[in-house]
């Protein structure tokens, strides 16, 4: 089934993307900008390729990514929040941080083979005809993304945690002035964030591609970021923008394969095209377009008393 | 975000150079730019096997830096520059991207030496040296249409330049010896290196029918996707039988230590001279890896082949070669297409369906 053979591989490369903006949208809800999914992302792809390797568990290496990828994002939370450092300046730093350091630890996997993430298995259901493997048959990566989008959603529109969260993003004198812990609940935002990238990255190496190669996260940290603007930082938009992506990925590839003629580079620049589209035509019809961004994003807040 | 690494690398880079130049000023001072990542696991993890080749086998006579990671285009001019201010005076640019940049910084600094890979430009120091990779490519093409059950292969390119070009032409040319009738799918990646999107493709490639895969982009992701599919895939610029130890029927592989150490050697007595040199099968830059996975007529029909292009008795563009229209190439090479026409390949031969991108 050919159709059921794209609709897997689309899932496939969008949730790495949904999983590390999940994160980034609730780090820049909460007012702070980190530039630096790439770098969390490749972290966590390499400590998360080292944990299941020596384990040979797929969720040790999950945790191990998630572990590298809070630890990336603590050091953010100490430069940023801690000293009020440049949050563009920090972020671009640690993805470098995090390219050449992945390289490094990760040097000693390259070559090396694990099994990979076990795809659920349901008798009967997932053998249904069509949607069974798609909805029964998926890794857990998967079924993680899901709850994490609803989990988000839930907290920023239905709890007072998420309200408080919202505020402090939109106006963090206010916020202050009201008696929360601004930096405080930044700093629980900016790790949250940071363990969803290195849980995006480890799903590289545990679920996609099953080894370990530096870089291999190839740019999909930027695409996170970009897909988090898209959004209009709305949880359910971004599944939306996460998974156009991830279909527009796969369809060329499968459009090249059928030999259409349309030319690849064009082709390849499909994604990134479908996306400014899109996200045109839905600001279009917003009156104010770009208002959507938390107000305090990207600045720096030092608690004056 | 790479051109900040790369700068950030090269300054760095720079640097150590720097104050390490005045320890070993009598040493040969060697750069390397790689594309990739050296463990890419691929074409700049064979640069690099090859770089520490020669480490081993000159020993103290050289001192050599590298830099990985550089994009193609205007950041390569700057890294390579500053290889050169770093007290380099032979430096290897290893991908054909960096051809511009390459001939650029040569010209401004005469007295260093420059070998470029897979490039056609030349200088009085500035050589160029690649593979004859289409020799490997024609004898996974005769494995392929012997290993084909639905007769379709699938191709994972980069991006439609010569050298890629001539790799599926040859493989369908070798193909056809076997099955006239034996088709193709070719997705460019456009990227030399991203798992994920060679997977992508991979799979793409396998979902629409085709059970022999062969790449020509840097990461083993479609060979993994193969061994998945259980199906079957050849490795690419080194041997990737842990991959798919089910999959892999065999591997191009780039051996350039040979070239490297000589070219050191050269450099060091001071013989060193601007050439052109394509090595191939017989000059054993071209290494087939173990041919696995198949049964002994299908091994042994490979091994007659390879042993036939070695021995000159087999040109893999051997005369006529009928382009896609229809109409025969010109045989400028006698027997064969000559070097020019094959390092400038811009067509599809005739059993290629898919249009020739930008045609």
């Amino acid at each position: 089934m050919i159709v059921e053979a794209i609709i897997l591989s689309v899932i496939a490369a969008s949730t790495p993307l949904l999983i590390a903006a999940a994160g980034e949208l609730i780090v820049e809800r909460s007012g702070v900008l980190n530039l630096g999914v790439e770098g969390m992302m490749i972290m966590g792809a390499a400590c998360g390729f080292a944990g299941a390797y020596f384990s040979g568990s797929t969720i040790a290496g999950a945790l191990c990514g998630i572990a590298a990828g809070t630890a990336m994002a603590f050091v953010f939370a100490a430069l940023t929040l801690g000293l009020a450092v440049n949050q563009v300046a920090t972020g671009l730093a640690l993805t470098i941080l995090g390219v050449g350091l992945s390289g490094l630890i990760g040097a000693a996997y390259v070559g090396q083979g694990i099994t990979p993430a076990p795809h659920l298995y349901i008798p009967l259901l997932t053998d249904l005809p069509l949607i069974g493997r798609i909805l029964f048959g998926q890794d857990a990566f998967v079924y993680v993304s899901a709850a994490l989008i609803g989990g988000i959603w839930w907290f920023l529109y239905r709890t007072r945690a998420g309200l408080i969260l919202r505020a402090v993003g939109d106006n963090h004198a206010s916020a202050h002035a009201l008696g929360y812990p601004v930096l405080r609940i930044r700093l629980c935002a900016v790790l949250f964030g940071g363990a969803c990238a290195g849980l995006a990255g480890a799903y590289l190496p545990l679920a996609y591609t099953p080894f370990f190669i530096p870089g291999m996260t190839a740019g999909r940290g930027w695409i996170a970021l970009a897909l988090v603007v898209f959004s209009s930082w709305r949880p359910i938009r971004l599944v939306g923008g996460a998974y156009l992506f991830g279909a527009v990925s796969i369809l060329q590839l499968h459009a090249q394969a059928l030999g259409l003629g349309i030319p690849s580079q064009l082709m390849s620049s499909l994604p990134y095209l479908a996306t400014v589209i899109v996200l045109v035509l839905i600001s279009r019809t917003r009156a104010t377009a770009g208002s959507a961004a938390p107000a305090s994003l990207g600045m720096v807040f030092v608690p004056d008393r | 975000m790479k051109k900040l690494l790369t700068i950030a690398a090269a300054a760095g880079l720079a640097l150590a150079a720097t104050t390490l130049g005045a320890s070993a000023a009598d040493k040969l001072k060697v750069g390397f730019i790689y594309l990739g990542p050296i463990g890419d696991y691929g074409w700049s993890y064979q640069h690099e096997a090859a770089r520490q080749s020669m480490m081993k086998a000159l020993g103290d006579k050289v001192e050599s830096t590298y830099l990985e990671n550089v994009n193609e285009g205007p950041d390569a001019e700057r890294a390579i520059e500053q290889l050169v201010r770093a007290g380099n005076k032979l430096v290897f640019t290893t991908s054909f991207g960096f051809m511009d940049a390459t001939v650029k910084v040569a010209k401004r600094h005469p007295n260093v030496l420059f070998e470029h890979a897979t490039g056609f430009k030349r200088a009085a120091n500035l050589s160029t040296y690649s593979g004859r990779f289409y020799e490997g490519r024609y004898i996974q093409g005769v494995i392929a249409a012997k290993m084909s059950k639905t007769g379709v292969l699938g191709y994972v390119g980069s991006f439609p330049i010569p050298e890629v070009v001539s790799g599926i032409n040859a493989t369908i040319l070798g193909a056809q010896s076997v099955n006239p009738n034996i088709k193709v799918k070719i997705i460019w990646a456009n990227t030399w290196f991203d798992p994920g999107k060679e997977a992508d493709a991979a799979k793409a490639l396998a979902d629409q029918g085709c059970d022999v895969l062969m790449q020509h982009t840097d990461s083993p992701a479609a060979m993994q996707i193969a061994e998945q599919r259980h199906i079957f895939a050849f490795g690419q610029d080194s041997d990737m039988i842990k991959f798919g130890p089910h999959a892999q029927l065999t591997s191009i592989v780039d051996n350039w230590a040979p070239y490297y150490i000589e070219r050191a050697k050269a450099a060091i007595d001071g013989t060193w001279k601007s050439q052109d040199v394509w090595g191939g099968l017989k000059s054993n830059l071209v290494v087939m890896a173990p041919y696995t996975n198949m049964p002994a007529d299908v091994k042994a029909l490979a091994e007659k082949t390879e042993a036939a292009i070695k021995d000159g008795s087999l040109h893999p563009f051997k005369c006529p070669v009928i382009a896609q229209d229809g109409s025969t190439v010109p045989c400028k090479g006698g027997t064969h297409l000559d070097d020019g026409q094959i390092l400038s390949m811009n067509f599809y031969v005739k059993g290629i369906d898919e249009k020739f991108p930008g045609k």
